[in-house]
This record gives C-alpha cells, sequence and structure tokens, in this order.
C-alpha cells in the first residue's frame, strides 16, 4: 500500500491530528475548569458552568489517552524516553488529572457547601495544572531534553526535574494556560446566558491581548534565543528505526532559518497570530460560534507552529544530539504503522460522527432554571 | 542492571495501582450490562419501575465509573513512565493494542456515558436503549483489546526480534489477535466482570428485602441479578477450566506453580486439594490429591503427562544455553558481521533466556555454569502464593455458583423473599467477586515471572532507569490519592445504597413515604 518513508510521514500527520483534537476539545474543558471559581459566584451558577462541558468532557479527554496511545504505538521510542525521562512532571501532569473525574461526578451527589466548595477547587487545579505542565513540556521540546541512548536502545534521563522550570518553559506553561483559558471563556460564552455569558466575554476581552502578547514574546524567543540542532548525516528515510545511525550536530542552525527553507511554514504562526487577534475581536460581540472557530483556528496553529518547528525531529537531545528521535528513525515497524493506519481511517470518521451526535442531543445553552428543574440528574 | 530495588518498587507500584484499577473494571463490566437488560425490559414493558430500576442503579455505576476512569488514566502513562525499555522492546505490539482499545472502546464508552446520564429527555426511548447498550459494548470491548494484550505478554504469538532495531516486531496481527490465550481470558474476564455486576446487585437487593424497603423494586432487581448471575458464573468457570487447558499448552511453568506440582508424574496427574508447598526443597507437604483431576483440566486426556516444575526448570537450562549462543551472535551482528546471522537465526527463539543471565552479568556470554543454575531456578516462580491465591480464587466462584443457583431457583418458584438465609448469605458475600478477581489477576501476573513478556523479556530488564527516590515519590504520590478517593468512593457508595431508590426522588420509594 504506502512505502514505509510514505506511511511515516501520514503517522506524523495522524498524531498532529490527534494532538490538535486533544487540544481543542480538552482545551475548552479545561478553561472552563479554570475559570469556574472565578465566573461562579453562586452554586447554581457553578452548576451551569459544570453543566456546559458535563457531558462530553469524558469524551474529549480520551483524545488524551488516545495521543498517549498512538505515540506508544507509533513512536514507542519517544514514549519511552519521554514519559520515563520526564517523570515527576509526567506524574504530576497524572495526578493533576487525578481531581478531575470524582469533581464532575461526585461535586452535585450532596449538598453540603463545604464539599461542593471542595470539589470545585478540584476542577479548578485538575483543569489548570494540566495545561501549565504541557506548555512546559512543549518548551522543553523546543529547547532538547537531557537523554542519551545506550548501545541496547535504553534510554537514560540526565537532567532533573527542576532544570525543566527554565524561565522559557515557565513562559510556555502560562502560555497553555492563557490558552486554554481564553479557549474556554470562548465557549462558555457560547453556551450560556445572562450574567456568565456576560463575565466569559470580560474574561475573553481580558485575556486576548495577554495571550497575544505571551506567544509574541515566545516566538521572538524562539527565533533569537535558541539554537536548533541539524542533522548532517543520517540513514536513508525507509531505514530499520534506530536513532543511532545519525549523526547531528547541536548547535547547527537557527529556527528562524528552518522556517525560511519550507516558507510554506510560516502559515502555521500565521494562523495562530491571525485565529487567535480575530477571536479576541468578534469574542466581544455577539459571535457565539465564529469566535470559538477561530480560537480553534488559532489553537491549531501554534500546535502546527511547534509541529513544523520540529520537523524532522521528534524529541530532541540537548546532551547526546545523536541520540534525538526523528520521525524517519523513531517509529514502529512498516507492518505496524500500516495496522495503525487502517484501524485509524476505519474509526476516526466513526468517532467524528457519534462525537457529533452527541454534541448536537445535548446542545443549547444551560441555563439556571434548567439546572434548577433536574437538580438531582445534573452535575 | 538495576537495583533489585528499583525492579520491585516498580513492580509494587505497577501491582498497586493494577490492583486498585481493577477494584472499578469488573463492577462497569457488570453493571452496564444489567443497565442494559432493566432498559430493554423498561422498553419492553413500559413499566416505570425498570426505569426508576436503570437510574438508580445507574447512580451506582456512575459513582464506580468515575474512579475507573481516574485508575484507568495511570495505566496508560504507567507503561512509559515505569516500563520505558519494555515500551520500546515491544511496544510494535502492545502499543497499537492500546491504541485500538482507544479508537474503539475508550471513545464509545466515554462518548456515550453522559447520554446515558444527561440524555433521558432529550433522546427516544429506544434511542436511549441503545445508548446504553452502546456503553456497555465499550466497557467489554475495552476488555477485549486489553486482553489480547495481557494475553500476548502470556503466550507472545505473531511477532520476532528484529536484529536491526533491537525489539521485537508484530508479523502476523492475525495471530496476535485470535491468540487462544486472550480469547479465553477475555471471555473468563468479562464473565467475571458480569458476576461482579450481579452479586453486587443481588447482595444489595437482598439487604433491602431483608428490610422489608421497596420491595417490588428490590425484588425484580433481585431477579435480574440472580438469572444474569447465574449465566455468568457459569461462563466464569467453564472458561476458566478452558483457561487451565490452554495454560497446559501454552504456560506450563505457570501450570506446574499453581499445581505446586514439582515432579511430572504418571498419567493422568492429580489434583492438589490442599499442600504447602516448600519452595527451597522442592516437594509440598500434606498433599492432598484427587486423582486423574489435573491431568483432566491439562491435557484433556487420561494419557498425556503434566510436566512438573524440575523437568520445566531443565528445559529451561537448554534453553538460557541457546540464548547464551544467540546474545553472542547478536553482538556480531551489531558489529556488521553479517555471517552470524545463520546463528542468530537458529537461536533467536530462546534469546529472552539469555537475557536472565543480565541480572548476574551484564556481558551475558561469560555465565559460568553457576550462573545458569541460578538463572534457570529464576524460571519457577514463587510457588505457595499462587497455589493459595488459585485456590481461593475457586472457593469464591464455587460460593458464587451455590448463591446463584439457590437464588435463581427460589425466583423461579416465587420465595425468594422468605429464604432470609439466602438473603443474608448475598449480603456477606457481596466482597467475593472482588477478591476472586484481584487473586485471579494475582494468578496470571505473577505466575508470568520472572518475565514480562513470557520468554521473551524478563521483568528486571524491563523498568525504566529511574532512582529509588523516584519511585518512592511515585508511590507516596498513588498512596495519598488513592487512599482518599477510596474514602469518599466508599463514603459516597454507602449512602447512596442506604438512600435507595428513594434517591431519584420521585416520591415513590420508601425514604420520602415515611417523610412524606
Amino acid at each position: 500500500m504506502f512505502d514505509y518513508e510514505t506511511i511515516r510521514l501520514i503517522w506524523w500527520v495522524f498524531i498532529g491530528i490527534v494532538g490538535i483534537a486533544f487540544a481543542l476539545t480538552e482545551g475548552f474543558d479545561f478553561g472552563v475548569g479554570t475559570l469556574l471559581p472565578f465566573i461562579g459566584k453562586s452554586d447554581v451558577e457553578r452548576r451551569v458552568i459544570i453543566n456546559t462541558v458535563g457531558a462530553t468532557w469524558e469524551g474529549n479527554q480520551v483524545w488524551l489517552v488516545l495521543l498517549g496511545g498512538a505515540i506508544f504505538a507509533i513512536w514507542p521510542a519517544v514514549y519511552a524516553t519521554l514519559f520515563s525521562g520526564l517523570y515527576a512532571a509526567m506524574l504530576l501532569v497524572l495526578f493533576s488529572l487525578f481531581f478531575r473525574p470524582a469533581a464532575f461526578d461526585y461535586r452535585s451527589k450532596i449538598e453540603d457547601p463545604r464539599w461542593r466548595t471542595s470539589w470545585d477547587w478540584s476542577l479548578f487545579i485538575g483543569s489548570s495544572l494540566p495545561p501549565i505542565l504541557l506548555g512546559v513540556l512543549v518548551g522543553n521540546l523546543l529547547l532538547g531534553l537531557p537523554f542519551h541512548f545506550d548501545q541496547d536502545l535504553r534510554s537514560f534521563y540526565d537532567g532533573s526535574f527542576w532544570a525543566l522550570l527554565s524561565p522559557f518553559a515557565l513562559l510556555c506553561g502560562f502560555t497553555g494556560l492563557l490558552l486554554t483559558t481564553f479557549h474556554g471563556a470562548l465557549f462558555l460564552k457560547w453556551r450560556s446566558e445572562g450574567v456568565i455569558h456576560d463575565r466569559a466575554i470580560n474574561t475573553v476581552n481580558a485575556l486576548g491581548p495577554m495571550l497575544l502578547f505571551a506567544l509574541t514574546a515566545i516566538t521572538i524567543w524562539v527565533f533569537v534565543g535558541i539554537d536548533r540542532p541539524e542533522i548532517t548525516q543520517m540513514a536513508a528515510t525507509d531505514a530499520p528505526s534506530n536513532p543511532l545511525h545519525k549523526t547531528v550536530v547541536a548547535r547547527g542552525a537557527s529556527w528562524l532559518t528552518h522556517f525560511m527553507s519550507y516558507p510554506w511554514m510560516w502559515l502555521a504562526p500565521l494562523t495562530a497570530f491571525v485565529g487567535i487577534a480575530l477571536a479576541w475581536r468578534l469574542g466581544q460581540g455577539e459571535s457565539r460560534m465564529g469566535a470559538f472557530v477561530l480560537s480553534s483556528l488559532g489553537i491549531a496553529g501554534v500546535a502546527l507552529t511547534v509541529g513544523f518547528g520540529l520537523f524532522p525531529f521528534l524529541l530532541i537531545s540537548s546532551t547526546a544530539p545523536g541520540s534525538s528521535l526523528t520521525l524517519w528513525d523513531g517509529t514502529s515497524s512498516h507492518n505496524t504503522l500500516l495496522l495503525g493506519f487502517w484501524i485509524t481511517i476505519i474509526f476516526l470518521p466513526i468517532v467524528l460522527l457519534y462525537t457529533r451526535f452527541v454534541y448536537r442531543v445535548m446542545w443549547g445553552s444551560v441555563t439556571e432554571a434548567a439546572v434548577l428543574k433536574d437538580s438531582h440528574t445534573l452535575y | 542492571m538495576f537495583g533489585d530495588d528499583i525492579v520491585m518498587l516498580s513492580r509494587m507500584q505497577f501491582g498497586l495501582t493494577a490492583l486498585y484499577h481493577f477494584l472499578f473494571v469488573p463492577l462497569t463490566l457488570g453493571m452496564t450490562f444489567i443497565l442494559g437488560i432493566m432498559e430493554s425490559v423498561y422498553v419492553m414493558t413500559g413499566k416505570e419501575v425498570y426505569k426508576d430500576m436503570v437510574k438508580f442503579w445507574g447512580k451506582l455505576f456512575g459513582i464506580n465509573f468515575a474512579m475507573g476512569v481516574t485508575t484507568g488514566l495511570t495505566l496508560e502513562f504507567q507503561f512509559g513512565t515505569n516500563w520505558a525499555y519494555y515500551s520500546h522492546y515491544v511496544g510494535d505490539i502492545f502499543g497499537p493494542l492500546l491504541a485500538a482499545e482507544g479508537w474503539m472502546a475508550f471513545f464509545l464508552e466515554s462518548t456515550f456515558v453522559g447520554l446515558f446520564f444527561f440524555g433521558w429527555d432529550r433522546l427516544s426511548r429506544v434511542q436511549h436503549l441503545v445508548v446504553t447498550w452502546l456503553l456497555a459494548v465499550g466497557t467489554s470491548l475495552s476488555a477485549l483489546w486489553i486482553l489480547i494484550a495481557n494475553g500476548w505478554m502470556q503466550y507472545p504469538v505473531g511477532a520476532a526480534f528484529n536484529y536491526e532495531t533491537l525489539r521485537m516486531e508484530m508479523t502476523s496481527f492475525a495471530d496476535v489477535f485470535f491468540n487462544p490465550v486472550a480469547q479465553v481470558k477475555f471471555v473468563h474476564t468479562v464473565a467475571a466482570g458480569y458476576v461482579t455486576g450481579s452479586m453486587f446487585v443481588l447482595g444489595i437487593s437482598s439487604w433491602y428485602l431483608l428490610n422489608k424497603r421497596d420491595i417490588g423494586f428490590a425484588r425484580r432487581s433481585f431477579s435480574i441479578a440472580s438469572a444474569f448471575g447465574l449465566a455468568s458464573i457459569l461462563s466464569v468457570i467453564v472458561l476458566g477450566d478452558e483457561s487451565g487447558y490452554t495454560s497446559g499448552e501454552t504456560q506450563k511453568m505457570k501450570l506446574a506453580a499453581i499445581e505446586a506440582e514439582w515432579d511430572t508424574h504418571p498419567a493422568p496427574a492429580g489434583f492438589t486439594v490442599f499442600g504447602l508447598p516448600d519452595q527451597d526443597n522442592q516437594k509440598t507437604d500434606m498433599a492432598l490429591k484427587l486423582p486423574y483431576v489435573l491431568g483432566l483440566i491439562a491435557t484433556r486426556s487420561i494419557d498425556e503427562d503434566v510436566k512438573g516444575l524440575k523437568d520445566l526448570r531443565e528445559e529451561s537450562v537448554v534453553r538460557i544455553e541457546s540464548g547464551m549462543v544467540a546474545y553472542d551472535n547478536l553482538q556480531k551482528l551489531r558489529g556488521g558481521d553479517l555471517s552470524a546471522k545463520a546463528a542468530f537465526d537458529a537461536h533467536k527463539a530462546d534469546l529472552g533466556y539469555g537475557l536472565l543471565l543480565k541480572k548476574y552479568t551484564d556481558k551475558v556470554t561469560d555465565a559460568d555454569a553457576a550462573t545458569i543454575q541460578k538463572a534457570a531456578n529464576d524460571t519457577i516462580p514463587k510457588v505457595a502464593p499462587l497455589f493459595w491465591t488459585f485456590r481461593i480464587m475457586v472457593a469464591c466462584g464455587f460460593i458464587m455458583l451455590f448463591i446463584f443457583a439457590m437464588t435463581f431457583y427460589y425466583c423461579a418458584t416465587r420465595v425468594a423473599d422468605q429464604k432470609r438465609w439466602l438473603l443474608r448469605m448475598a449480603v456477606w458475600c457481596i466482597p467475593l467477586p472482588w477478591i476472586a478477581a484481584e487473586t485471579g489477576w494475582f494468578v496470571a501476573e505473577v505466575g508470568r515471572q520472572p518475565w514480562t513478556i513470557s520468554g521473551v523479556l524478563p521483568t528486571h530488564m524491563s523498568v525504566s532507569s529511574l532512582s529509588a527516590g523516584q519511585l518512592w515519590f511515585s508511590i507516596g504520590g498513588f498512596a495519598l490519592f488513592y487512599t482518599i478517593l477510596l474514602i469518599i468512593e466508599m463514603y459516597l457508595m454507602l449512602k447512596y445504597v442506604r438512600l435507595g431508590p428513594s434517591s431519584l426522588h420521585t416520591g415513590r420509594y420508601c425514604l420520602e413515604q415515611q417523610a412524606a
């Protein structure tokens, strides 16, 4: 069907799609959860906010699970290196996600105000920490991680957790939180009425300029302040996956020249900035769906900028550049990529179809009246 | 190569988190099916009480489901965080099975679970019924994929080692999918989940009946649980026996360890009902044997041997020696000497046995006879814990068979409410399916030691390059979160069990009528 080189490229695109789907869907769930204690002043208001995502957050979270699963299946060396290397950081992401399912499901099952407030703050932690940590992770992907492989292809991590928290990575983490909160505010604006709707607009108003400023700062920082390694010699793009069969020099090129040499890649940052700027402008007016779609485009643009920028790298090693993983030497076997391709081609459309069905059934603004009416069944 | 403490801590963490996850999974498997059955009756008869049943038992299911989701995330992370070399070594086969589980099962159950709870007024009756069944199918499909993955760890077919990438790669997806171990495991495990759901509903309904609360509601729930439970427990036992048969063919060492069968006895082998296994002296004291039974289970014949641990250990010695040759030729191949390929291919099926030596010598090829004997000893799992956990599991199974058979019989003769001893027994036996599920998991996974992938990858090589401090940090974190969450979950579960269907606020059930 597809030769090894082609299917490797296809899978780079697929994993990008899964990653973007995760960022878009779980992104607004994270945003809504982050805003919950601030936009919702009373119990009923908070229940309205929770129920805008209550029926669908669980399906959205599967994009994260699938992203992990797909990286395991397609880029096993990346999965192994990233998850074990960033051990403490990954466990913090996991622990923060623990706060969510019970918060959604248990909060409204008991009426005690202290019980409910505790779960509200749980949901806040579970929704704000992951985007910060994942932002820090993305920042470190650009900086490169200190890891190497030995001759058996066992990966060793040569850094510490605290070293991940460089100023640049922290800026990326902060931006991750701004991005999901901005996106979540636009979603909340779309799905609510009255006072919550108005507060969501104020949030969009305030966060838009901050987000654009943060993204600009990151862009300049990457172009001016961070070097990009360069591959000087590598095995064929259809050779068996072994990352040690190539030579990489640590500080060869700049990220700017990388984008210069593939001019079409500029479309990604352009989409990011234009999408978010327009979402900010439209978000202040009557537009509900339009502004949300634009911010979705903006997020996709951010994700694509990172992906394009790294290409063909998946993981850059800052201490042993030759151990860096690329989409040509970090994949599973040809057979497995083809198997995964067929599973994806069959199931991706099916999943999208029934997800669309569920959203349609549950669509419409969530109101205080509706929450009070179904007080014993809703979250 | 890594300290034993790293390997022990990694195993401890995985065991802890997997066993904990497995407290919630079987109930989810069973409850979704029972909800599907109850709602089907509702749609067919139109009686409101069945809808109330779906909603009330659905609430309890929801409390449990949230925990299943929470603890399931851990497993998705943990292969990478703690078993990085494993992930690299078999990701080519294991990874796609997990990804397929995501595409086919997690999306299905997680997308429809929201509609199940909140779609009542937005869907027609039949539409909602379909949603409930999709939820049930999704949970069982999830079990299918994870058990295919686990079955492959027990009996790794359809894959081969690639010396260029230094890992196992899939050669036949069909072989992996139709792995006989996986297929048997799947039915055995989901049926055990259905038993768990049935025992849960049966026990709680019995409690309502004993307290003469909401009789109509409880009696109907009780009947459905007893019928579904009886069918399920029969499947579990039949497929459990089938597991014994496939183990006799594919996992001889595990089977012999479960039976504490040190020596190969003349066929047909007897089944040891009771005994005190003594690992050091390789014998079982005070053994009480049922003649013929093991031979029948393991070989389906009366003239085939069931090999004992000592003979299997001798086979390990031969394979370790062959594995050393494979390892030696692998090093030559990696050095660019392609003439070593023929010799490597001849021995590569035993490469994993050669890797067992890595625990004692990094070089492998310099192992002396004494070291080989030590590695061969390692291939025998810990006999006594397996022997006992297996018998606990089986005993739980047969007690539940008795309960379901009796409740089903008395339901059919319409006198179940009067059999108070049976109702009491059903309440007290609620924990049994969990004990059986946890001990069953223990037998399957500890019985596979010293391997993560039987015969292919030893456990001590599979771990990540971590420090003990990192592992204590994560184990502490899990212990903290899981303890708090368990307390909250049990509190909420007991609260809603006590409220019963009155928690639906329909005005039809006892606590509300007392209040009114």
